[in-house]
């Protein structure tokens, strides 16, 4: 039985892979980022920040700042206006105390970019320095465990015993893994335009979510909501890190309102990405794993311990998938949290499975060779038949067929398991496998117009498209769901001059989005009929999906790589990544298929590469910029290839589709850490897999 | 970033001139380092002289099988060159080892080596660091220390040059020609750099206000074979940790070592001419025991750095491998 509220669409222009619509206008340069939005006179801030990582600001000395050409204004501590918010993050100037290194302590307003920059150099700014404290580690006495993970998750959960199963079972695993801190380093840095007329305020932000920010903003400056406006249509990238508001769009707001009639413009430099705009935690993982002879789990735990910031809590939920993912009946899960004197983490594209499927992707495989176990096999093996924490059945659950697929495709059935016995002109050559798994979310508060214009379907709604697709693919189901030609359907997102959207995060946006305007269709078109007049208008908007109830919804993957090692040297390459996943219905190949391999590409870089050097004498990022934190360049990304399984889910929502935003990064490193064990013998339980790592195990 | 006048010589007597009469000023070539320097305020010149037009960006041939690379030879130019093509493999491995085709289409042969280390310490105005602001102390001591030196580093100053291009032209023994205010000089390439020592904030031998005009390229012997091996953290787009720039010559192109020419990328202050190696080398016989005997000669001297991570221990086994695995490639036989 289906619910109303998931009765199934007939897929026409759902499941074809159109262009994108924003394709044209970005590729020729005419698509406005928010940096780039109209203005008559621009000004331009710029920033000062603190050269401490903890203290006070004793005093700060403007003149030389003031003095210069073009400045208008420079504001600090002192002087800034008051904000209403308790939120440690964005309550920017609001204290002298600092939190963190990094800490905006001022701003600096001029006519040109120029002037403010050389403005913000002559801030003189005198500390109180106090001792900072911003290493995580695991033996800490301050380690605690919050009230929730992210987003609202139990921080530990027990079923069964787990000591128990460990202390009886056959097969024992206990392993300690680490994540390194990423940055997400969207290549459109976090920038905002801001304008007031009177006691309205514009602003052109980069953003994931244009009414969460102005629901920030609002709050944050005492306006009622509607004399905020947020304009957003294109984004260059955010991988989370746009999600919520961070102090750019807060500055620029309030440098605005101190230049009465000047649009301001507020882009962080690079460098300011590494303090002010979010970062995955680092995370230590402890697993065990307690199997009998023929690789059934009796027991799955992890005890995560990760960092968070004292100025702002936010608890990665790493142990999350641990409590699902295998059918062990006796499972832990617990987080623990050092606060420290650094910025505040925040969302990274698949927060919590990300991480969280490092360390038992790589113990599984540890399990596997030390039984003598396929590791697809061994995963096979584990496949529970309902939902090992509610209980309740999958909606549909595919990762066996996720597994066979790849398998199939990857030539797995011919790897000989034993490492290190692979060498094709001078690099070690090996295979490695991982689960991928990714909620389905749906997010509240999210409504859609329809309305005939001049002929054509307008839908409206404060959708954003991240480079995802969003202006596409909202089309197709919007002309699904009316039952026309997509041709015939203009799309407006990116604007609370449209109605409530929710925000981009979670994979959530099409089963959100989605349902909003296919609900806000079926009432078109129960108001007006197949032939709709001009200006015919009406509403739908995202409800509750009572399914959530009976079943448990998630995507599944399997991620297959080859790793090559080279003999000499050490260095890594992997000419291949397979991923196969199953995630419902694709409602664009073309775009669905970008953000599987982007989500991948991503994951290999945090196999290979990505590595936020945090100095703790200083107590910031070292390495802050692309030249030195280094993602994965074109040249170390080879054939790599996703695959999706067709897959009906009558439950999710009325498209059928699972979120594919996240579930691309979940698995990726620990299939290459596992190819590179393979290739090399040598396993790597703390990323990145860099050439040191594995040099000292190198033969002469 | 502090304000700046810009002017454009056109000859290189003119933008010398400029240059050496005004403490304050610098030259301007590709932009692809100094201009970030201007940005983060590591660099703050009153004055830049743009120099594209001041010196030659022509490649000329010399007597004997030379070649003199004009300064404003752009790095891409040069690595396409169908004589540096046949002539110079290693050379032009080194220039299409480094940074990306954008920065290469921009980046000077002149300018090139003369390019500032990439120490994060160096860059980011809010640490310490002798190199940028003399006597404020060095940053990197006992913080990430992944790049920088095992060889000749100094109690001020733990960093590596950069440049892929100047670990070649080390082992090339190119010359370099310079226009200062007193007139023209030469010098071998080997004598541009210097070890930090207690001066740090000099990279190289050269007074302000001389500018270089000219690289010349002296031919090898026609059985030499070369190469440029760069190990580094990723694919493309990432400074060595390590690299080898390895000419040499078999008696009869099979039998014992003739000349061996090589220097070491990622290890030192300088490109490192590793004349110890090089002295194991020549008139031994090419094996495997000889190139770790090459090795660990020009290793002797070596001082890993304590740091994050491990420091940088890691590099000295790293050069003695790519050293041997280089030199195994350049004197195995040549498949038919």
């Amino acid at each position: 039985m289906t619910d109303p509220s998931t009765e199934q669409l007939r897929p026409v222009a759902i499941g074809s892979d159109l262009e994108r619509r924003d394709g044209f206008p970005k590729v020729t340069g005419t698509a406005r980022y928010a940096y780039e939005s109209e203005a008559a006179s621009p000004a331009y801030c710029r920033l000062v920040q603190s050269t401490v990582a903890r203290g006070r600001v004793d005093s700060v000395d403007t003149a030389a700042a003031e003095a210069l050409d073009g400045v208008l204004l420079v504001r600090t501590a002192f002087d800034a206006e008051s904000l209403e918010t308790d939120d440690g993050e964005l309550a920017v100037l609001q204290s002298r105390e600092v939190a963190f290194r990094g800490q905006v302590v001022g701003m600096v307003v001029a006519d040109t970019a120029e002037a403010a920059l050389r403005g913000a150099d002559l801030v003189e700014v005198a500390y109180s320095p106090a001792p900072h404290d911003v290493v995580l580690r695991t033996g800490r006495g301050d380690l605690y465990a919050p009230e929730k993970v992210n987003p609202s998750f139990e921080t530990d959960t027990s079923d069964g015993d787990i000591d128990e199963a460990v202390a009886t079972a056959t097969a024992v695993l206990d392993r300690t893994y680490t994540t390194a801190m990423y940055h997400n380093n969207p290549l459109e840095p976090h920038a905002t335009t801001a304008y007031w007329d009177g006691e309205a305020l514009t602003v052109w932000d980069s953003t994931q979510g244009v009414h969460p920010t102005r629901a920030v903003l609002a709050d944050l400056f005492g306006l009622d909501r509607e004399r905020v406006r947020v304009v957003c249509p294109y984004v260059g990238g955010g991988f989370g890190s746009k999600g919520e508001p961070h102090v750019h769009v807060v500055l620029a707001a309030m440098a605005a309102r101190a230049v009465p009639g000047r649009h301001v413009r507020l882009a962080f430099t690079r460098q300011q990405m590494f303090a002010l705009a979010g970062y995955r935690t680092p995370t230590i993982q402890r697993m065990r794993l307690a199997a009998d002879q023929s690789g059934r789990l009796a027991g799955i735990a992890i005890d995560v311990v990760e960092q968070t910031a004292k100025v702002k809590e936010f608890a990665e939920q790493t142990g999350v998938p641990t409590r699902m993912m295998y059918a062990a009946p006796h499972r832990s899960t617990t987080h623990r949290l050092a606060a420290l004197d650094v910025p505040a983490p925040s969302w990274m594209r698949a927060p919590g499975e990300c991480p969280g499927m490092f360390g038992p992707e790589v113990a599984m495989d540890e399990l596997a060779e030390e039984l003598g176990i396929d590791p697809v096999e061994l995963r096979v093996r584990n496949e529970p038949e309902v939902d090992p924490e509610s209980g309740l059945p999958w909606s549909s659950r595919n990762l066996v067929a996720c597994l066979r697929e790849g398998a199939d495709r990857f030539g797995w059935a011919d790897r000989d398991p034993r490492p290190g016995l692979r060498e094709e002109d001078g690099w070690l050559v090996g295979t490695g496998v991982a689960s991928s798994v990714y909620p389905v979310n749906r997010m509240a508060d999210s409504t859609a117009t329809i309305r005939r214009e001049q002929g054509r379907y307008v839908v409206e709604i404060g959708a954003a498209d991240l480079g995802t697709g969003t202006w596409t693919t909202l089309a197709q189901i919007a002309a699904d769901a009316l039952e026309v030609d997509v041709a015939e359907v203009t799309m407006r997102i990116g604007d609370t001059a449209y109605p409530i959207a929710s925000v981009a995060g979670g994979s959530s946006g099409m089963t959100t989005w989605g349902s909003a305007v296919v609900n806000a269709a079926r009432a078109f078109r129960e108001k007006f009929g197949p032939e709709p007049p001009e200006d015919a208008e009406a509403q739908g908007s995202t409800e509750d999906n009572p399914a959530t109830e009976r079943f448990a919804m998630y995507a599944f993957g399997a991620q297959f790589a080859q790793a090559r090692v080279n003999r000499d040297t050490g260095e890594v390459r992997v000419p291949r990544l397979l991923g196969v996943f199953a995630a419902g219905r694709i409602i664009n190949p073309r775009t669905a298929r970008s953000q599987l391999i982007g989500g991948m590409t991503m994951g290999l870089s945090m196999a290979l590469h990505e590595q936020s050097v945090l100095d703790p004498r200083f107590g910031h990022v070292v390495n802050h910029d692309l030249a030195e934190y280094h993602i994965a360049t074109c040249a170390d990304v080879a054939e790599i290839e996703a695959r999706w399984l067709e897959e009906h889910d009558p439950h999710v929502n009325p498209m059928g589709s699972k979120g594919i935003g996240e579930i691309g990064i979940v698995g990726t490193a620990a299939a290459v850490a596992n190819a590179v064990h393979h290739a090399t013998g040598v396993r790597v339980r703390n990323l990145p897999i860099t050439l040191d790592k594995l040099l000292p195990a190198l033969a002469g | 970033m502090r304000p700046f006048t810009l002017a454009t010589a056109t000859d290189a007597r003119e933008a010398v001139r400029l240059v050496a009469g005004d403490p304050d000023a610098a030259f301007l070539a590709g932009g692809t380092n100094l201009v970030d320097h201007l940005k983060l305020g590591v660099a703050t010149p009153g004055a830049l002289v743009d120099v594209t037009r001041a010196t030659s960006a022509e490649i000329t041939d010399l007597e004997g099988g030379g070649l003199r690379v004009g300064a404003a030879v752009r790095n891409s130019d040069l690595a396409a060159d169908r004589r540096v093509r046949e002539r110079h493999p290693m050379l032009v491995r080194s220039l299409l080892g480094g940074a990306s085709g954008q920065l290469r289409n921009m980046a000077t042969v002149g300018g090139n080596p003369l390019q500032r280390t990439r120490c994060v310490y160096f860059q980011d105005v809010t640490t310490p660091c002798n190199k940028r602001e003399p006597r404020s102390g060095c940053g990197a001591r006992g913080g990430y220390t992944r790049y920088h030196a095992v060889l000749g580093a100094s109690e001020h100053c733990l960093a590596t040059h950069p440049s892929d291009l100047a670990v070649a032209l080390a082992a090339l023994d190119a010359t370099v020609h310079v226009l200062g205010a007193d007139g023209e000089r030469s010098l071998p390439f080997t004598e541009l750099h210097r070890l930090p020592g207690d001066e740090p904030e000099r990279d190289t031998t050269l007074a302000h206000g001389e500018l270089v005009t000219a690289i010349d390229l002296p031919a090898l012997p026609p059985a030499t074979r070369s190469t440029y091996r760069k190990v580094r953290d990723r694919a493309s787009y990432a400074f060595a940790l390590v690299s080898v720039a390895a000419a040499v010559e078999l008696e009869d192109g099979e039998g014992w070592v003739r000349e061996a020419r090589i220097a070491l990328g990622g290890v030192a202050h300088v490109p490192w001419r590793a004349h110890r190696a090089e002295a194991v080398l020549r008139g031994a016989e090419p094996t495997e025991e000889t190139f770790l005997a090459a090795a660990e000669a020009e290793l002797v001297d070596a001082r890993p750095l304590d740091g994050l991570d491990g420091g940088n221990a890691f590099k000295v086994p790293l050069v003695t491998r790519t050293l041997v695995a280089t030199l195994r490639e350049l004197t195995q036989e040549r498949e038919s």
